[in-house]
This record gives C-alpha cells, structure tokens and sequence, in this order.
C-alpha cells in the first residue's frame, strides 16, 4: 500500500504543482494553414489582436497549421509576421498582412493567407541540402539529448520509457510556466526548470519504477505502466495549458543572419552550440567520473556491476535524474527553435526510439549518432519530398534497421540463455 | 555407488581416449565450431564425435562453453564458423525448432515448465505433428480430438514412468525444482528424439530425486535406445552414468575417454585446477540454479 | 441529473462505437493477452480497416463489402510488415514499431499529397449508405429512455454480432492444440521452440488475426460515425484498447466485453458529468471542452497505471494465475 500513497502523492504533485490552468481554451479559435506549392510552410509567426491589442500568437507547425485560442467572440484582427516566412515564399497580395476576421460564440474561424510561388534563385538544391544539413543537425542534437536518458534507462533497467517524450513536453512547460506565465527570463526559467524536471524524473524513480522493479514486475507490465504515466503527464499538461502551440516570450521573431549558403537565427545557433557542449559534457561524465563509469557499468551488466559493490539502485536513480534533467533541456530548446504544445514530446519520443534503436539500444553513444542520423534524414528528405512526411522517412530507418541490424550500429549482438 | 556395467559389447572399446577421436557410428559431427562474444571466444571446437546410443558427460568448469555448445548445436545460438551434422545430415543453419523435429531435443540448465500450464498440457505440447497446431484445423474439433487421445494417452504413461501423475492436472508453478527437471524431459520425450541433450538435470534437484531422474537417463539409453549428452558439475553422477566423457576447457575439448580414464587426465585436472571461478572435479554437489523448494 | 447521466453513459456503453473497442480489445487480446505480443499500434489496424471501406467506397465507388475484404487484406499486409523485422525481436521493438507505424499511416493519410485518395486531413464521407440500406428494423426510437434511433441500433447490432462471432472464434482457438502453442509462447518461446515449434509462425499468425480484427473494429467505427478522418487514429485509441482490455480481464474470453462496458459506462458517465455540472456553473469557469477531455485522458492513464500495478488479472482474470509468473 505505501506504492499507493506513494504514487497518489506524486500524482497530486504532478497536479497540484500548478493551482490553476495557466490557460484554457474552449470555443473560441481561428485557425488557418499556410501552404506554397501545395506544402505546408512551417514557422510563420501569426499574431491575433483585439482593438489593437494582441490577445494571442501562433506559429505555423511542420504542415503549415496554426491557431490561436481567444478571449471571447469579437472581431479580431490577425497578421501574419512576413519576416517569419521562410526564403523564396512571399504572400500573394503584399498588402494584404492583416485580416479582420469575425469569431461568433464557441466557434473557430479560419484565416487565409494566399502565398506566392517560391523564388528560384542561385543553385537553389545546393543551398537547400546545406540549409537543411544544419537544419537536421540542429533537430538531431535535440533528439540526441533527449535520447541518451531513454536510452541508460533502458540500458540500467530494461524499460523502454514511453513516457520519455512527455517529460520531455513537461520540462518545456515547466520553464514555459515561469517564462510566460510568471514572467520571469527565459534563461532564468530554463535553469529552474532543468532543476525542477530533473527532481520530478528522480522522484517518478523512486516513487513508481523503484517500487516496481523491487516486485519484479515483468517488462510488459512495466512498458504499459509507463504509457499509462505518459497518458497522465500529457493530459496533465493539456488541462492547464490547453492545446495550441505557443512561442516562449524571449529569443523569438529574430531575424536570421545570412552564413554562406545558410541562413540561421542568432537563437538556433546557441541551442546548437550549448546542445554540443552539453553533449560533450555529457560524454565526459560518462567516461571520467565515477557515477558515470558506473552508469556504464550497470547498462554494460547489471549482476556484474552489482557484485562489484556498485550501488545499481542508486546509479538508476542518477540516470534517471541525469535524463529528466536531459529531457528539459531537450524540450526547452526546442520550444525555443520552435514552438511549445502538449505533444511535442511524444512527436519527438518516435524520434528518439528511431535514433537509439539505429545507434543501438542501451548505449549512450549509439544514441547520440542515431539521433543526429535520424535529424538529418528527417530534414534533407525534405528537399526532394513533401515536409509533411518528413518523420515518416526517420521512421522507416527505424524499421529497416531492425531488419538488417537490429542491435543497432554501435550495439553488440545479444548473449542468448 | 558402484559403477553401472556398460553394455555387453561396449561399442566405444578400444577408442582411443583423446581429443576429437573418430566414433564408429556417431549421430552428431561436430567440425571447427567457433562463437565469440565480444572478443571472448566461448566456444572453439575443432572436431568432435557423439557416439549413437550412449551417454556422454559433458564436463568442465564453469565458463568452459558446454551450453554456449549447446545453444549452438540446438540452434538457439549461431557459430562464428563452424558446421555440424546430425545423423549424416548437415544441421548448420538449421532454426532451433526443426533440430527438434529432426529428432535432437535440448532441455534447459534453468528449466523451462511452462508454469501457467497444467503438467498434462506441457506434455501434450511436446508431441509433434499435430493436425489441431494448425490454424484452420484447429477450429474443427472433431479432426483432431482422436489424435489428441492418443497424445494424452502416451503423455499420461511417461507421466506415470516419471512418477508425475498424481499433479497431472496442476499448473506446473506449482512444481518443484526437482519435479520441473523431470516435467521438461518427460515433456522432451514427448517428440520422440533420438539424441536428448540436458543440460544439467541435477542442478537444484533434491537428493531424494536424483536416484530416480538417474534412473530415468539411463533408461532412455537402455530402454529406448536414445543417445544422451548431459552436461553436469556433480562428477559422482558423471562416472555413474556416463559410457563417455568429454571435458572442456575455455571453450575447447580438452580430453575425451571413457569415464575411468577421465579422472586420472592430467589436462582435466589441470583445467578444473587452473580454472579460477571452477569446481576441481571433487566429488561434491554443485549448489546451482533453483532450490528444490 | 443523475438519471440523465446514467442513461447518457449506458447509452455510450452499449454503442456501436463501445462494440468498435471491443473488437479493438478482442485483437489486442489475441496478441497481448494471449500471445505476449505487446502491440502499440492496434489504431493503425483500426485505420487500415476504416479507410479500406471509406476509400474503396467513396473514392472508387466500390461496394461496401469489398471495403471491408480490402481493410482486412490491407490489415494482413501490415502486419506482415511489422512482425518480419520485429517478431524475432525482444518484445519492446514490436511495441516501438508498431506505435510509430502508426503514426506513419496517420501522416500518410493526412499529407495533402494523398488528399485525393484519403480527403486529407478532412476526411472521407457518404461511404456507409449501403450499410444503411440493409437495415431491415423500421425507423422510430428504440429502447426507451435511450431513445436509440434505428440506425443506431442497426450499427449496434452488427457490431457487438462482430464483437460475438470474433469472442467465440478466439474462445474455440485458444482451447484447441494451435492455442496450445500460443499460450506457451507467451510464457516461453524457447521452451516451445525447443519442442519443435515454429514459434516466429505462430507469433505471425496471431499479429494477423488480432490485427484482422482491429481492422473489422475500424470498419464498424467508420460505418456507425459514416466519417473517417484521420486524427481520429491518434496513439491514444491503441491505450483505451489497452485500459479496456485489462479493465475486463486480458486472456480471458469475456475480458475485452465486459472491459468495453465499463470502460464506456464510466468514461461517458464522467464526461456528461463534468460537462453538465460545467453547463450548470458547478465547475470552476477554466473547467471547459478541453479540460474535460483532458481529465478523461488523465483518468484513462491513471487506470492503466493502477490496474497494470495492482490488479494485472483485470476483474474477472484468474488471479491464481498470475500469481504462477514468476519472472
């Protein structure tokens, strides 16, 4: 019975850590989709006004969706930011930037911006390959850190952690609730929030996982009580957050800075570059300190490295702190390239299983080079084929390494009885 | 306990006891089988005979690669290189469950009864060939139902034989250690093979129950003529039933001979003494796998 | 109040989109309960199943029945896709490749690319009017207080008849030899691989019949709301499957019924609850649409969790059992 009083105590956490919805959309709502050459135009800032005073932004997702959820019925008027469009889309009507748009009780109403044909200019393949080379890299970073917890969990515990991906969700709303909601920076957020999420992955360890293995619970159980966790995490966050995507307060509408053939906002550069240096860090303590020598011990062999007098209990819980802490990070920067929403995470978990099944299950560095494989495949097929199948090619590397290697790059093929 | 007499003309008299020696009539050729993992080699098998209608011990300490053999020969693992032929017929590439059926059946050193089956139904799934395994049949009861009686029929005499009858109907969970160790070969038997391969049958059996499951081995050998490897740490067991024996060492066969020539082998002794996490081959009983509850 | 709330939830319970989970469940039950197979991506079988009958229908204007013998061949096709790489696999890469396949066939049917074919992220209609047409019981309302129009209850006929003959044709299997095999399988695939059993056939053939079954599940979905649209098939349908299927007792005949029941009973009854008590300004004023999907949403986790950890064997599974797994 303490697991119950256990569990209800981390559920009432989970709930309770925020009083009240930040908040909550019912009914009112304009939607739209931008599209060029029939695909959708991903990332396009649009703000919704009142009299003159935004009530709310929307960004443009990988199929050129977007909404934006509203006080009330009114008359608003909706602008689409053109610095936001990407290289080559322009709108139709140059003058036409703002709509007035009526919204009746409860209703959604779409607004239509009618884009132009691309520009083709200079050697437009050549500059699309590098665009989205970095582009994929800068996406397989992200996927790699986030990756490298689920994959030392499953490597010290045997779970595949489906509720990865919506700690990953909760790390960006955690720093999404002191940013946007309490007003704090978003640097200073994001420190708290890595804290934050860090201790709640520990206490989900201790208070549910902990509890578990120590029955011995079979891994089929384990995996469905983790989607059970993730159902909770990410509904959770849909109550008090509601459904629409959302930009964080700072780093947004920057204007990219031309490099050659590439063109990179001043804010992608940075999650590219601290994500490179965490990674390093990362790999670091794994190889030089003792808890991370230690980690690698217990995903190298459990019983070896328990009868060798390491603490595999608590080196579990240090690998669950060291992901959770991971995972926020991983989802702050990408609410920081992109946007946030209550199912970013688990978008980026089928990421993430294709990046450490390709590198290899359990290990910290197969995980790393799968995910970057898995960003850029992901980004250049867009370059031949539509964007809004871009995870559909991540996701067949997935099921064409499991044919021809399923240990995975860098995995060893398994002892078997 | 006295050595059991071999059979009146010992098929193996006059073999010379070395490493790799020709058989006169071997059911199983083995021929440069290597597996390494990681690094190690585990297994490293230059050639090696299995005589027909024998027991042979297989010996060595721990490590030493005889279930990684084992797996290899079953087909629950595959060799780096190496190929193996079972009654004359090449068995390399074979997938584990058509060694069976060709007539080579494993058991496992951790048993594996099927503890949320009755003991009568982890019998009646080892019997081969039946009409009710395959899909479409299986929905007409009346196709299979007679085949199915005489499934049970010959499983409820081996149960009977193995003195399993009276928990014919329990869930085999509920078994114990011993028990499961006689379960899984009756259940073995059950496909009929020619060649058993056990991998340690005593192992965690009480000492109440090792004369009878003795008892059992060598009657596969004497009353139904089938050909026995086992694997087994308890050297007193080795020398009571085996006709041969071959040890192994770091993956290697390091000696061969029968069992009287066996205990006095500088090279076994130098293996089971050198080896540093085995057993010597003293005469004590292996404290292995599950408790014999 | 809470008379309209009982009869909203039976009315929930006992319909066609209950029988839908059902067969859902009854499949899952198949690979899951009974095999050991841990499919993520039963919704992908259900969509299979709903847009064999929709793009057959309204896209080239085919009969119905024919929809639905594409749904099952394009079910069987799946299948085999997922279970070549994966069946020799540890059990969680079947459960990462199902769940991310689909998610793949959503993103397939919904990209404007396929929009000709699958109406896109709008859909496809006016496919079920020959379903319609057959209905022999004459129109007026049905059942009393539930007022069940006949349509309704023609779609709730066929579908729990569905529901019945898939049960018994999983009951008659798992008692005979073939199911035999399945059910060691899912204790020990070594232990049956050593007996001479090709365990990888076995293993197939139940990924099939489940995901058969899903996809029958899929059509009867299609047909009762006469719309497919494909954010419908989000992940989560795969996990009410699940909570139904472990709610009712998994390896049991009568689990995924009886899970279906409740599991729709308690679901409508919370979501008419919340909805009415917010209409009548009980609730805090944030407690809105979304709110009351998203409390469902947490609940339905809450219960697999719970059920998952404290009671594997369902209601009406054998405790005695489960208690026998001892890995």
């Amino acid at each position: 019975m303490a697991a119950v009083t256990r569990l209800s105590l981390l559920v009432l956490l989970l709930v309770g850590a925020l009083v009240a919805p930040a908040f909550a959309q019912d009914g009112e709502r304009i939607r739209g989709q931008l599209t060029a050459e029939g695909e959708g135009v991903p990332d396009v800032t649009i703000t919704v006004s009142l009299d003159g005073e935004p009530v709310g932004t929307g960004v443009s997702d990988a199929e050129g969706e977007w909404f934006v959820d509203l006080p009330g019925p009114a008359t608003y008027e909706v602008t689409i930011d053109v610095d936001t469009l990407p290289e080559g889309v322009q709108l139709r009507n140059p003058d036409r930037t703002t709509l007035e748009i009526r919204v009746g009780e409860g209703a959604t109403a779409t607004a239509l911006f009618a884009l132009g044909e691309r520009e083709e200019v200079g050697p437009i393949l050549l500059q699309r390959i590098a665009q989205n080379t970095v582009n994929g890299l800068k996406f397989g970073l992200i996927i790699g850190m986030t990756a490298i917890g689920l994959s030392l969990i499953f490597g010290t515990t045997g779970l595949i952690n489906f509720a990865h991906g919506d700690m990953v969700s909760m790390g960006a709303f955690i720093a999404f609730f002191f940013n946007a909601v309490l007003g704090l920076h978003l640097i200073l957020s994001a420190l708290i929030a890595v804290i934050v999420g860090a201790v709640i992955a520990g206490a989900i360890d201790r208070g549910i996982w902990h509890p578990l293995r120590r029955r011995r619970v079979g891994l089929i159980s384990m995996l469905v009580v983790s989607i059970g966790l993730a159902f909770v995490i990410r509904h959770v966050i849909l109550f008090y957050f509601g459904g629409s995507r959302r930009p964080y307060r700072d780093y947004t509408l920057q204007t990219g800075i031309e490099l050659g053939p590439i063109r990179l906002q001043p804010v992608e550069m940075w999650v590219m570059g601290l994500s490179v240096v965490i990674l390093i860090a990362v790999a670091l303590m794994l190889t030089r300190t003792k808890l991370g020598k230690g980690m690698r011990a217990v995903a190298d062999n459990r019983d070896l490295a328990e009868s060798s007098g390491i603490n595999v209990e608590r080196v579990v819980l240090s690998v669950w702190i060291l992901g959770g802490g991971l995972a926020t990070i991983g989802g702050i920067f990408l609410g920081m390239i992109e946007s946030v929403d209550y199912l970013m995470g688990f978008r980026l978990l089928l990421l993430m299983f294709a990046g450490v099944i390709l590198g290899g299950l359990g290990t910290a560095y197969g995980a790393m080079l799968g995910s970057l494989l898995v960003g850029l495949v992901s980004e250049l097929s867009t370059v031949w084929f539509s964007s809004q199948v871009k995870y559909v090619w991540a996701l067949a590397v997935l099921i064409i390494i499991l044919l021809v290697r399923p240990q995975g790059l860098l995995g060893q093929k398994e002892r078997i009885g | 306990m006295s050595s059991d007499a071999p059979a009146a003309t010992d098929p193996l008299e006059g073999i010379a006891p070395e490493p790799g020696v020709a058989k006169p009539d071997p059911i199983l050729t083995i021929d440069g089988v290597k597996r390494s993992f990681g690094g190690i080699t585990a297994v490293n098998v230059d050639h090696l005979e299995i005589q027909r209608g024998i027991i042979t011990g297989l010996i060595g300490p721990n490590g030493a690669g005889k279930t990684t053999l084992f797996n290899l020969m079953t087909g629950f693992d595959t060799p780096d290189t190496g190929t193996w032929r079972f009654n004359g017929a090449p068995l390399s590439g074979v997938p584990a469950h058509l060694v069976a059926r060709r007539g080579m059946v494993r058991t496992f050193q951790l048993t594996k009864a099927l503890s949320r089956m009755t003991v009568m139904e982890n019998m009646q799934l080892g019997a081969t060939g039946q009409l009710g395994e395959r899909f479409l049949p299986s929905l007409i009861p009346g196709l299979w139902r007679r085949q199915e009686r005489e499934i049970t029929a010959r499983a409820d005499e081996l149960l009977a034989r193995f003195k399993l009858d009276h928990m014919r109907d329990e869930y085999a969970g509920t078994l114990s250690g011993g028990q499961r160790k006689l379960l899984e070969m009756a259940r073995a038997l059950m496909v009929e093979p020619e060649l058993v391969m056990l991998d340690e049958p005593m192992a965690g059996v009480n000492p109440a129950l090792t004369q009878s499951l003795l008892g059992h081995i060598k009657g596969l050998r004497d009353d139904e003529s089938r050909t026995v490897v086992f694997v087994e740490h308890d050297m007193d067991v080795v020398f009571d039933i085996s006709d041969w024996v071959v040890c192994m060492a770091e993956g290697a066969i390091i000696a061969e001979g029968p069992p009287s020539s066996i205990g006095q082998n500088a090279a076994v002794i130098e293996a089971y003494l050198g080896a540093t996490h085995g057993q010597a081959p003293a005469r004590r009983r292996k404290q292995a796998g599950g408790t014999d509850q | 109040m809470g008379t309209v709330i009982f009869f909203d939830a039976l009315r929930t319970a006992i319909g066609p989109t209950a029988a839908a989970y059902a067969l859902l469940a009854v499949g899952l039950n198949m690979h899951f309960g009974y095999t050991g197979l841990l499919n993520f991506g039963q919704v992908g079988f259900m969509l299979v199943g709903a847009y064999g009958v929709a793009i057959t229908v309204a896209t080239f204007g085919g009969p119905l029945w024919l929809g639905v013998l594409v749904g099952i061949a394009g079910a069987v096709v799946l299948a085999l896709i997922l279970g070549i790489p994966t069946l020799r696999l540890r059990a969680d890469y079947l459960a990462i490749t199902t769940i991310a396949a689909a998610e793949i066939l959503r993103f397939i049917t919904r990209t404007s690319g396929s929009e000709p074919v699958t109406g896109g992220v709008f859909g496809l209609r006016q496919f079920a009017g020959g379903f319609y047409a057959l209905n022999p019981i004459p129109p007026g309302s049905y059942l009393g207080p539930l007022s069940i129009s006949h349509g309704r209850l023609w779609t709730m006929i066929v579908g729990w008849g569905l529901v019945a003959v898939f049960t018994l044709l999983l009951w008659a299997l798992m008692r005979s030899p073939w199911g035999r095999i399945i059910r060691s399988i899912r204790e020990d695939e070594d232990a049956a691989r050593s007996l001479g059993k090709n365990v990888f056939y076995y293993k197939m053939q139940s990924l099939v019949l489940g995901g058969v079954i899903g996809a029958v599940g899929g059509a009867v979905f299609a047909v009762s709301l006469q719309t497919v649209q494909p954010d419908t098939f989000l992940p989560q349908v795969t996990f009410f499957a699940f909570a139904i299927l472990i709610l009712g007792g998994t390896a049991t005949w009568i689990g995924p019924i009886i899970g279906a029941l409740i599991f729709w009973f308690v679901i409508a009854g919370m979501q008419s609850a919340l909805r009415r008590l917010s209409d009548a300004g009980q609730l805090p004023e944030f407690f809105g649409s979304q709110a009351v999907g998203a409390t469902t949403l947490t609940f339905v986790g809450l219960l697999l969790m719970l059920l998952m950890i404290f009671r594997p064997q369902g209601m009406f599974g054998n405790k005695r059992e489960m208690q026998l797994d001892v890995k």
